[in-house]
Order: structure tokens, then sequence, then C-alpha cells
């Protein structure tokens, strides 16, 4: 009996505090299915965009918000991502959707390359690799033939589904949403098991984490993988989208919007990052109007934000 | 056999040697103290123990396997759970959530199960859940689960630390300073907890203390160490009696 109310406020405050993120969620939700029916194409292809970054953004949140680990390359794994999708789709005739999991597959590879033997390193020194990591890819992209050297790929294939072509901007606005869906489920799935557990355990105290059992060069390199697969599939769709890639789109920038899409919002809570990843989307349209000193104004509303709210825009509370 | 063996261990740091071949036993069930002076090398014989230095030379079996230069969460799988002397929780996270984090190396399910949202996963977490709960209780700070652990005061974050040892399901327990800045009411609760930890758990528990009337009232047995070497260990009385631990407690008289 004295157990059973000792237990309670366990299996209670999750429900709680599930209610107070459903409900705005919902809204949320609601005008992302509607927005193509009201709005032109140019605001839908920005959505797009902002779709693309929330799901890159999530992925990038479980290496850095989740486990701490600083990776300025991760423009990398997206890459790996759309350039073995639009290959294996232009040059070898796969189908779109069997591209996937060789993208995945592929990007776990590369993320155990990249990862095993620098994991062990602690932040500054596993940030200057991923940077080299991320340049190491894109300079590769530029000097193979199979890539298409710096020109890019072009003609890759529009995915098909049920004999439906995805081809209009709509048609991959929802692609989009529900690829940022299915990315937003995994880590609200992840967060509160046994292993996302264990990222935060690594990322606060990472001989304590030890000390108390955890592998910390597992559970690093985990983290890693997971956030490349997540970029892997942003990759493919993204690849589909374009129809054509180059090197130029997965450049140290790329890394840096991304992560700054993360830190921006909050890093290690969902609702912060995808917040953040919409401001990184819409930035540069909102301040098209400022033209020549759009980097300018950029560069002073982000300061102003790191200075006022230096854990981001909406914070994860354990901070 | 012993549930600890600990046979001519040395450590040096570059040219400093910091033990000097060790050898002692813990016997299975019966509570031990680790006492001497500060830099005796107390410390860092716990931190050879738990695999975060590695010892020179010498061996380490705990329950038979040998164990010396395993990594740390190795060592804690196999059985050996630790609290540190700073205080090391997970500040930013809850009280449960730092309970439940000894639970890690005794549940498997990983990424995918948990993405799939299985049924065992599922049963996996509320037993890990269930496990935290139950060792916060013991310690008697289960009302504060879902509150910061930074957040806790600081006996409650001493008897956190040693709830998340617990958790990890040891066969052996160690304490390094557990009474360190408690008052008299909380040293005494200390080693009521103490007791209850071998009574009720039968887990062996091996402490480093300074508080010497915590020492000699709780401990069956006591090692004794200086300048990196056991200079005694038996009993209590015996030990107190011993003229090299008097001499190096209060040194000789000229």
């Amino acid at each position: 009996m004295i157990d059973e109310v000792r237990t309670m406020p366990a299996a209670v405050q999750p429900q709680l505090m599930r209610w107070s993120v459903v409900l705005p969620g919902l809204a949320a939700l609601a005008c992302a299915l509607v927005l193509p029916q009201f709005a032109n194409a140019y605001v839908t292809e920005v959505a797009t965009t902002a779709l693309l970054y929330i799901v890159l953004c999530l992925g990038l949140n479980i290496v850095v918000g989740y486990a701490g680990l600083l990776d300025l390359g991760y423009a990398a794994f997206f890459a790996v991502g759309a350039y073995t999708s639009g290959i294996l789709t232009a040059e070898f005739g796969f189908n779109f959707w069997l591209t996937i999991p060789v993208a995945m597959a592929t990007a776990c590879v590369a993320g155990i390359i990249i990862g095993a033997p620098t994991l062990r390193l602690r932040s500054d020194y596993l940030a200057i690799v991923t940077l080299g990591f991320g340049e190491i890819v894109r300079i590769i992209a530029r000097n193979l033939d199979i890539t298409g050297g710096a020109s890019g790929l072009v003609g890759i294939e529009r995915p098909e589904i049920f004999g439906f072509k995805l081809m209009q901007v709509q048609h991959f606005y929802y692609a989009f949403l529900v690829l940022a869906l299915l990315t937003a489920f995994v880590c609200l799935s992840i967060e509160r098991s046994r292993m996302g557990r264990a990222w935060f355990y690594v990322r606060y105290d990472e001989d304590a984490a030890a000390g108390i059992g955890i592998n910390r060069v597992t559970a690093k390199l985990q983290a890693y993988m997971m956030g490349a697969v997540i970029a892997s599939v942003a990759g493919c769709l993204y690849a589909a989208k374009m129809t054509a890639i180059s090197p130029e789109s997965f450049t140290f920038n790329q890394s840096l919007l991304i992560l700054l899409g993360v830190v921006l919002g909050g890093m290690g809570r969902i609702p912060g990052v995808v917040l953040g990843a919409i401001l990184v989307a819409l930035l540069p349209e909102v301040l098209r109007g400022a033209g020549t000193y759009r980097p300018l104004v950029t560069a002073v509303a982000l300061l102003a934000i790191m200075l006022f709210r230096p854990n981001g825009l909406w914070p994860d509370k354990r901070v | 056999m012993a549930l600890l063996e600990v046979r001519d261990l040395r450590l040096s740091f570059g040219g400093l040697k910091v033990l000097h071949d060790i050898s002692f036993s813990v016997e299975k069930g019966v509570i031990n103290s680790l006492i001497g002076p500060n830099g005796a090398g107390k410390t860092s014989l716990f931190n050879c123990l738990t695999g975060f230095y590695k010892p020179k030379g010498g061996s380490i079996h705990l329950g038979g396997r040998p164990i010396a230069g395993l990594p740390p969460h190795r060592i804690t799988a196999l059985g050996l759970a630790r609290t540190f002397q700073n205080i090391r929780l997970f500040k930013e996270m809850t009280v449960l959530e730092n309970a439940m984090s000894g639970q890690h190396c005794r549940s498997r399910h990983g990424i995918v199960s948990a993405i799939l949202h299985l049924p065992a996963q599922r049963r996996e977490e509320e037993a890990i859940r269930a496990a935290g709960m139950h060792w916060l209780d013991f310690v008697g700070i289960e009302q504060h689960a879902h509150r910061r652990a930074g957040g806790l005061s600081y006996g409650d974050q001493r008897r956190l630390e040693l709830a998340r040892a617990l958790a990890s399901a040891p066969e052996l327990i160690l304490l390094d300073e557990p009474a360190a800045g408690l008052n008299e009411r909380e040293k005494l609760d200390l080693v009521h907890l103490i007791r209850r930890i071998r009574d009720e758990t039968g887990i062996t528990v091996l402490l480093i203390e300074h508080d010497m009337g915590l020492v000699m009232q709780v401990s069956e047995k006591i090692v004794v160490f200086d300048y990196g070497q056991k200079i005694a260990d038996g009993p209590p009385e015996i030990v107190r009696a011993d003229p090299r631990v008097i001499e190096a407690y209060l040194g000789t008289e000229e």
C-alpha cells in the first residue's frame, strides 16, 4: 500500500508534462498540415527548407545536446546520405526508397570510421577533428568522378510512392513533414530510454558515468551514429527534391548553420531545437530587405540572443 | 575465498611511488575500513580497484576474477561500485534519474527497441524506475525523487550517491569518505545506514574515513596505510593498540 503511494508520482509526472506539450504541439501540427493549401509556392518552399533544418537540427541535437559532443562537421553525414541516394538512383537506376537503408548503413559506417578513433578525445579536440572530417567529405565529393566532381551530380530520379510521383514543392513539403515528425518521435523515444539517459549521464559527468557502469566510448559512438543516420535520411530526401546536388551544399557553413539552430533554440530539448531550426531557415528570408547588411543584422541578432538568452531561446529546464 | 583479494599492488606516477606492494583481502559480509594520514594513498588505491588508475604491478581479484587494468564500467558490471570523495552526481538531472543510472549495467535494451517501443523494453524501463525508487527509499530520500539532484542538501546528496552505487547491484561497495562534511546527527544516520547495507542486502562495505570515532564504531576490520604502504590490518581493538599505527597518527616521542 505504502509502496503504491510512493511510486505514484513517478507514473503521474510524465503524464502532466505531456499535456502541456501535446496541446500546443497539436495546434502547430494542424497549422503545418494545412499550410500548403493557403500559402504560395515561395512560402511553401521556405517552409520545406525549415522542415529540412528541423530534421537536421534534431539529429545533431542527439550528438551535441544529448551526448555533449561538439560536432563541427555534421553536414558530412548529410552529404553521405545525399550522394549515396543520388549516385544509386542516377547512375545505377535504384528505386529511391531502397536507397534510404543503404544510405543509413553508409552513414553508420562513416560514423564508426570517424567516431571510433576520435570519440575518446574531449570536447575541443573532437570539434577540430569533426571539422576536418566535414571538409574531407566535401573535398572527396569534389574530386571523384562518380560524384560528378565540382559541378555535382545531376539527373537524380524523383521518388514514386504507390504510383504517385513526388514532383511539386507541396509534395516534398509533406514528405519532409513526415520525416520531421518521424525524427521527433524517434528522438522523444530515445530521450526517455536507457540509452538516452546514458548520453545525458556522459554529458554531465563522464567519470561518474564510467564509475556507475556506463561504457562512455560506446555511448558516445551510438549517439554519433544515430545523428549520422538521421542526417543521411534527410540527405536522401534532399537529393530527391533538388534532383541535382553539388559539394557546395555541404560546406562548413552548412554544418555551422545546423549547429546554430541547435544552440539558438536551446540544446537538449526538442521544442527548443525545432524553434531554432525554424529561425535558421527563416532568418535569411525575413532579412532579405536588409540587402547587403544581412550578415551584419544576423550577427547582431545572434549576439543579442547569446547575451540575453545564453541557454537558447527555449532552454532545457535541466540546465 | 575472500571477496576482494589484492596482491602486491604497485602504482607510481612517473618516478613517484604511490603504492608499494599492497596486499590485503576483504571477506564477504564484513564492514572494512581503510585509514591513514592524508596522502597515504587511500584514494589512489580506490582508483586502482575501480579501474580509474592502471596499477603498475600486482593483481586484484574480485570473487576470484582478475580485474586489475579493466576499464571502470567493466569493473562496475562485475560487481564493484563506488562513491566519490567529492560528490559526483549528475546535478542537472532528477534524483530518480541519478538513482536509475546504477541500473544501466544491469539492463540491456538499446536504441532500436526504444524506438519500436517493444513491450520488453517498456517492462525493463519500469523495472529500472522501480529499482531506482527502491534504493531512494532505502537511503530515505524517496520524497525528493523528482527534484533536481543539485538542489538537494549536502547530506541528501551523499545519500543519493550511495543509492546510485547500490542500484548497480554490487557485491562490494567502496565509499570514499562518506562522512566528510556531515554533522554529528548525519554521521549517526550514516553508521546506521552502513550497517543496514550489510545486514539487509548482504553487500560488503569498504570505506575510507578520517573520522576515527565512526571508523571504530562501524568497522569489523581495519587496514591502515602510511606513505603508500600497509602498516597494519585487523580488528579495531588490535589496530588501535598497534604501536606503528599510533606512531603514524601521533608521531614518535623523541
